[in-house]
């Protein structure tokens, strides 16, 4: 155990220095190549943000869409029906029984099928069609909701990454999480408070017509600005889809902030026609259930662009044309989870972290050389490499380094002398009966080794198994548990072996063994 | 090391202290539970810092002494003018209530208020991660005994997994009856703990093995004996260097490290007892000799 070939001696300090040089990349002055130690949101400051879509309106709307379609269908295949019901999750329509069979032949048609989308992804139908009696039961079949989640996830991602690009935050992560969460970090965020807001704002903009009277197709609606309950035409002129552009600009009378929009050339076609037609009464702006604004249709308006105001603040006129630009989200989004670190704490954690790490470091150190004498010396200078190998490792993986993360160091500080123990120990032991020195270390660091690697995997399993279920932080103390394991190993075994190795074959005459 | 301690004479009464521990521990965590931060139960919790010195503690209490905001929690904070502030809403109802809460402290205050650390989590996402914080434990538990059993025999992994599931149930019950608040870095405590542990156990499982088979005569107990003292000072030596690095952490390494720190220590200092206490008196109580090593062929 105590030869080593020049080869091996070779590669082992290869690695090390490879290792201490990618560990210097972290430093200022050296930028030879661009890899770096992330530092975590903990470390840095910033916000984590978990946000869960909820599909329950969107599963209500598109059933809603469905209504025409299937009454037209009906209709066409002259299939008589009455009591035609909507609920939260699905339709109910009283259809005789002996005409129940042709419904069913329609409905699960491949080809043309104006109602039921088959999802060839899953080889099924979209929706699901029962019978109960003489009722039939139409709801979203489990693929359906699936693949309508799915399309809706994806978009509400799309979307908030544009917003979020748009805010101009440095280096954002948006992932997808589940089937429903979409996770957000942004590193450096002073003010989360604003972001947050425009993630959870729907945006869903509509124009509609003021109605002068309460009837079936309209709806109770609040003016924002002055509290005054409108009735709402529930007919959409033209929505935030046929937009193009929105920008915030002063408006040159009154100088007071608005939001210019450009329409698309169906949207501008659409709203010159419902101008033209209703000049005098009042355009309601509907914002998420609210209305901005309910002007007065003056003259008509062709040009396919106008303008919103609603008595903003220069900033909400700012986030209002940045919503409207990025587009509406497909469904409402809630936070579930939210965890922001100002950089202050961030700078004191990494102050605290380091210092109790040096500290921590010296106080080990101290201890292995009273104890051990000139192996506590070899032992420290392993101790100092697995450092630097740690901190090169995190490098070359750029890895996220956390205030766990650097508990997790300081950890592996203490129980990397474990393995160094372990050996020296067992040679004391050998020594007590072996004449040879030689042979009592070989055989110390050979009978040791067994037990150091049997130590060594169970904290690997822990550090494994913690970096799977572990989330943000506490991924960052699992990540240096488990790599300053593999360079404890390699340490002891390689490193502080080898100089041992140097003593021991240069002194014959046993100066130093007074372990 | 010379100097013999005999401890397996001390067996019989480390195993009665260690049962009674472990049933006061599991009723504290029966009948008083333990105490969930804002992780696992779900909540607000606002860490600010206050310039103005003349702000106490009981200022910000009546401050926030408000129905809407309903169960209110604060506490000192380590230096001089920070504050923990735990509220049991949580965002997830209202997307503004962290700005609303925001408005309410600096306006209140009446100072600059720095808010330092901002955590809200919904009840879903708290009662998941629970879920998974216990499984990660249960897996590391698992695993450690599936990797015992392959390394040894039977006997040795559940004489380790006895030893295991002895720490961390006094570790928690320590944490319940010291009502110290368990989060997410609790559990990386725990699974840290449960490596530590192990890994005194396999040193000292390891040297029993080897004498096993070196010495037929001697009976089970006197052999765990002879294996526990002559580990026994890479044992100490080991604690003490990880307890350095611990206490360093605990006492330097901030607020936020505290909690984790300490269940480490009380890890350490458990899991070191369990592995010289615990762990190999089971080896006796199940009979493992020479022969249960040798009808294996897998040595």
């Amino acid at each position: 155990m105590l030869s080593f070939t020049k080869f091996k001696v070779i590669s082992i300090y290869l690695i090390l220095i490879s290792t201490i040089f990618f560990a210097s990349l972290n430093t200022k002055n050296i930028n030879i190549i661009d890899k770096n130690i992330n530092l975590g949101l903990d470390l840095q400051g910033g916000s984590y943000i978990l946000l869960e879509i909820d599909t329950k309106p969107l599963v209500n709307q598109k059933l809603q869409s469905k209504v025409i379609p299937i009454k037209k269908l009906l209709n066409e295949s002259e299939i008589n029906f009455k009591d035609f019901v909507i609920s939260s999750d699905n339709i109910s329509i009283v259809i005789e029984k002996k005409q129940q069979n042709k419904l069913k032949n329609i409905f699960f048609k491949q080809q043309n099928n104006t109602v039921n989308n088959f999802i060839p992804e899953y080889n099924k139908f979209e929706l699901d069609l029962k019978f109960i009696q003489n009722k039939a039961f139409i709801q979203f079949s489990n693929f359906g909701l699936v693949s309508l989640n799915n399309a809706a996830l994806k978009q509400s991602i799309e979307i908030i990454r544009r917003r979020i690009d748009d805010v101009g935050t440095k280096e954002p992560t948006i992932l997808q999480r589940g089937d429903k969460r979409i996770l957000v970090e942004l590193p450096g965020i002073d003010n989360p408070e604003r972001v947050k807001e425009l993630l959870g704002k729907t945006a869903q903009l509509t124009f509609r017509l003021v109605s002068k009277d309460d009837d079936f197709g309209s709806e109770k609606l609040i003016l924002s600005e002055t509290n005054e309950e409108l009735t709402v035409n529930k007919r959409v002129v033209i929505s935030g889809d046929n937009l193009v552009d929105a920008q915030p600009q002063f408006d040159n009378q009154s100088n007071q902030p608005i939001v210019r929009f450009t329409l698309d050339r169906l949207g501008a076609q659409k709203f010159g026609k419902i101008t033209t037609e209703n000049v005098g009464r009042r355009l309601a702006i509907v914002l998420d259930n609210f209305v901005i604004s309910a002007p007065q249709i003056r003259e008509p308006i062709t040009g396919g662009s106008g303008t919103i105001s609603g008595g903003f603040s220069f900033q909400e006129s700012t986030d209002l044309a940045l919503l409207l630009r990025s587009g509406a989200l497909p469904a409402p989004i809630n936070i579930v989870e939210e965890r922001t670190v100002g950089p202050d704490l961030g700078k004191d954690s990494i102050d605290a972290g380091v210092f109790s790490l040096m500290v921590g470091f010296v106080l080990v150190i101290i201890f292995m050389f009273i104890k051990y004498r000139i192996f506590g010396l070899v032992s420290n200078i392993s101790l100092i490499a697995n450092l630097f190998m740690m901190v090169g490792i995190l490098t070359i993986l750029e890895a996220t380094l956390t205030l766990p993360g650097i508990a997790g160091i300081i950890l592996t500080v203490g129980m990397a002398v474990d393995s160094n123990v372990l050996i020296y120990e067992r040679i004391k032991e050998e020594l007590k009966t072996e004449k040879s020195i030689i042979h009592a270390f070989d055989t110390g660091y050979n009978k040791a080794k067994i037990t150091v690697i049997d130590a060594n995997v169970t904290t690997l399993i822990a550090a494994v198994i913690l970096f799977i279920f572990g989330s943000g932080p506490v991924k960052g103390f699992a990540v240096t548990l488990g790599i300053g394991i593999v360079t404890t190993l390699f340490s002891a075994y390689f490193i502080a072996r080898h100089l041992t190795s140097i003593i021991v074959l240069n002194d014959k005459n046993g100066k130093y063994f007074k372990l | 090391m010379n100097n013999k301690i005999n401890f397996s004479k001390f067996f019989k009464t480390a195993n009665i202290f260690s049962v009674l521990a472990v049933v006061i521990s599991v009723l504290f965590l029966f009948f008083k539970g333990l105490n969930y931060g804002v992780d696992f139960k779900g909540g607000t919790l606002l860490e600010i810092r206050i310039d103005n010195n003349n702000i106490q503690i009981q200022d910000i209490r009546s401050s926030l002494n408000i129905p809407e905001l309903g169960d209110v929690n604060v506490k000192e904070f380590g230096v001089e003018g920070d504050f923990l502030i735990k509220f049991e809403k949580n965002a997830n109802e209202n997307k503004e209530f962290i700005a609303e809460l925001k408005k309410i402290i600096s306006k209140k205050i009446g100072s600059a208020v720095n808010f330092r650390r901002v955590e809200s989590v919904g009840p879903k996402v708290s009662s998941e991660l629970l879920k998974q914080g216990l499984t990660a434990i249960g897996l590391a538990l698992g695993a450690m005994l599936f990797y015992i059993w392959i390394r040894f025999e039977w006997q040795f992994s559940l004489g380790a997994i006895v030893a295991l599931i002895h720490d961390v149930i006094i570790t928690l019950g320590i944490f319940s009856v010291l009502s110290f608040e368990v989060n997410l870095s609790i559990v990386a405590a725990v699974l840290t703990i449960v490596g530590y542990s192990m890994n005194d156990t396999v040193v000292i499982f390891d040297r029993i093995r080897e004498n096993l088979l070196k010495y037929s005569k001697i009976k089970t107990n006197e052999i765990a004996d002879i294996s526990v003292n002559e580990t026994l000072s890479r044992t100490i030596i080991t604690s003490l260097t990880t307890l350095l690095a611990l206490f360093s952490i605990f006492i330097l390494g901030g607020e936020i490290l505290k909690g984790f720190s300490f269940a480490m220590i009380l890890g350490v200092v458990i899991g070191t007892y369990s592995s010289i206490f615990v762990a190999s008196p089971v080896l006796n109580y199940f009979k493992v000799t020479q022969k249960t090593l040798l009808k294996d062929d897998d040595i």
